[in-house]
């Protein structure tokens, strides 16, 4: 458009596009902003920070929040059970869903609508927060570290863009196989999981990220066994510690037996477990962009 | 029942290939062992998680004791959910919910749809994704540290939020947001804004893309201008997109989000800021009162599979595409 010579028909797009790129850049700062403060405050000194003004960069440069961190034990620990849970729950979790997710894409398979159905309905209901704690306790799940792990292992969800994308195969592929004398399963594993590698890292992200941020789970199950704590179950202390500012967590008494006593504040620290929880999910979701956009919307489709 | 809701994808076919056959037969089941082998142990798997708990809603219908067997647990009918009804807290509780509910519905929509149109008005690719991937970020990050960002952003002393009105004269002395029920609705909408803007744009920029562009081109050529084109193609275009949405979402109309309420609430504000689910949780695993607890989530399910029902029927009489 904006071909004719008419000059008013000229100067709109502009004003538009610059319109549209200032809303863009404001955007970006509001979203971003949160973050530079945070990562700020972490490299500064926690009771300069106290005094307020520090926007982007650090007024009194410090490495003692990494360091009351890192030398206390109880992040160690926790850090190590999150990203025991996040792999564990990832691995599992998207092998057994591609697996399911490949029987219900045969449309010979004679179960195929009834297991559909039943996944389909755990999207719109749940027995609700009670009845799957009875649940959890009768299965000994209760501090136990599995209880990271099984319950939300396959979902609908993810099934649903499994399938969807192993749909989108040439389905002689398979049919091929099994003149060839292949079973169900060497196909799966030999044929369709390599070529499903797309959706598969889609999902991957989708169980690992939800894995590696989840408190709830701790917070039930587990917050009478310390040595399953998880980081983000740490931050959810430190958070209400900051809040009400009474109560010393596990953290800050660890913290605080050390040299560091003077400089740590819990909302310093806060600020640098924040970014340590925080880095490895900014490291990875840029390069997954492609494929959860694309995950995204074969989620949407129905069935 | 197989349409997508992006407009432009064919519909699947699903012939059956006649030499195979699916009829329940020893046969078909012998060929499938494999299927069937693969697929049941997760089927049990699911029932076991989440259809075996269902059997817990009995306990609504009680007042249970954990210590007591199933024969001697003492049977009170509908009492717990008589109790809920007039109980001050849960109306109050019911209220926060629905109304952070309706807030999020209405501005999570709106604002996804609006970012869609005007990320889709961007022409300098490399611009574009890069707004894109900022915007993706706060949504893996977990609700604590987008609460404590939310909390550091509204802080009294040195909060962002209160220093830019200060500046530009909107306000003499800070305010202490997180202190005063009323604002609390709205610091969660936006909070979910916030979090979640760029990744609900993501459906609806794959709807605009499926518009068949001869559509813009047929409507440049009738005299349309960038906002005609907006109204009458690409609106248009991601309707039945946003019809799913909303029915899928109407459906979790009980589902105010509880992390963010949980995290920022505190005794000054719990009348604006708890919801079913920490009143569940409260009365359920603090207090030991399943029965009540158990009672609050039943309601919950019950409500939002009638709403989905009814959503999904307007829809369909209305001719829209629907769920199910």
């Amino acid at each position: 458009m904006g071909t004719t010579t008419a000059r008013r028909i000229r100067i709109e797009p502009i004003l538009f596009h610059t319109i549209n790129g200032i809303f863009m850049l404001v955007l970006a700062i509001v979203t971003l902003y949160p973050f530079l403060h945070t990562l700020t405050i972490s490299f500064n000194e926690g009771n300069d920070a106290l005094r307020g003004g520090i926007y982007i960069w650090p007024r009194s440069w410090s490495l003692q929040n990494y360091k009351a961190i890192f030398l206390s034990g109880t992040i160690y620990h926790a850090a190590w059970i999150s990203v025991a849970r996040t792999i564990t729950s990832t691995v599992i979790g998207v092998f057994l869903t591609a697996m399911l997710a490949y029987t219900l894409a045969q449309p010979h398979y004679l179960f195929r609508k009834i297991i559909g159905l039943i996944f389909v309905l755990t999207m719109y209901f749940n027995a609700g927060l009670i009845p799957n704690y009875f649940l959890i306790k009768s299965l000994g799940l209760l501090n136990n570290f599995w209880v990271y792990v099984l319950p939300g292992m396959v979902n609908a969800f993810n099934l649903i863009v499994i399938r969807t994308y192993i749909r989108t195969l040439p389905s002689g592929l398979v049919e091929s196989a099994k003149m060839d004398g292949a079973g169900d399963f060497t196909i799966f594993l030999r044929i369709i999981l390599p070529l499903c590698t797309p959706v598969l890292a889609t999902i991957s992200l989708f169980i690992a990220v939800g894995s590696w941020n989840t408190w709830f789970d701790t917070f039930l199950y587990a917050s009478s066994d310390l040595k399953l704590s998880t980081l983000q179950y740490e931050m959810m202390k430190l958070l209400g510690s900051t809040m009400s500012s009474n109560n010393d967590p596990g953290l800050m008494a660890g913290a605080n037996t050390n040299q560091t006593k003077a400089m740590v504040t819990p909302s310093s620290i806060r600020a640098a477990i924040t970014i340590v929880a925080a880095v490895p999910i900014l490291f990875v979701y840029p390069f997954l962009q492609r494929y959860f956009i694309v995950g995204m919307n074969l989620g949407s489709v129905k069935e | 029942m197989a349409e997508t809701i992006l407009s432009k994808r064919p519909k699947k076919e699903q012939k059956i290939d006649p030499e195979i056959g699916v009829g329940l037969s020893w046969k078909t089941i012998k060929n499938q062992k494999q299927l069937i082998l693969m697929s049941f142990p997760i089927v049990i798997y699911i029932l076991i998680f989440n259809y075996v708990p269902i059997w817990g809603w009995l306990m609504a219908f009680q007042n249970y004791r954990p210590a007591l067997k199933f024969s001697k647990q003492q049977w009170v009918g509908l009492k717990h959910f008589k109790f809920l009804f007039q109980d001050d807290t849960f109306l109050t509780v019911l209220r926060n919910t629905l109304a952070m509910s309706m807030i999020n519905l209405v501005l999570s929509f709106a604002t996804a749809i609006i970012l869609a149109l005007l990320l889709n008005e961007i022409k300098v690719r490399f611009w574009k994704r890069s707004i894109q991937t900022i915007s993706y970020l706060p949504h893996f990050l977990s609700w604590i540290i987008a609460a404590g960002i939310v909390a550091t952003s509204l802080s009294v002393d040195d909060g962002i939020v209160n220093q830019l009105l200060m500046k530009m004269h909107i306000i003499t002395e800070p305010i202490m947001w997180l202190s005063e029920g009323k604002y609390f609705w709205g610091i969660v909408g936006l909070s979910n804004v916030w979090k979640e803007v760029g990744w609900n744009t993501i459906i609806y920029l794959a709807a605009i893309t499926s518009i068949d562009p001869s559509l813009y081109e047929s409507a440049g050529i009738d005299g349309a201008n960038r906002y005609q084109k907006i109204l009458y193609v690409t609106l248009p275009g991601i309707k039945s997109t946003f019809i799913i949405l909303l029915i899928m979402n109407i459906g979790h109309i009980l589902d105010a989000g509880f992390e963010i309420q949980y995290l920022l609430g505190n005794g000054l504000i719990v009348d604006w800021s708890q919801t079913i689910d920490i009143f569940v949780l409260k009365y359920g695993i603090a207090q030991g009162n399943y029965s009540l607890a158990t009672a609050a989530g039943i309601f919950k399910t019950v409500v939002s599979i009638i709403l989905i029902l009814i959503a999904n029927s307007t829809a369909k009489r209305l001719g829209e595409e629907r769920l199910i």
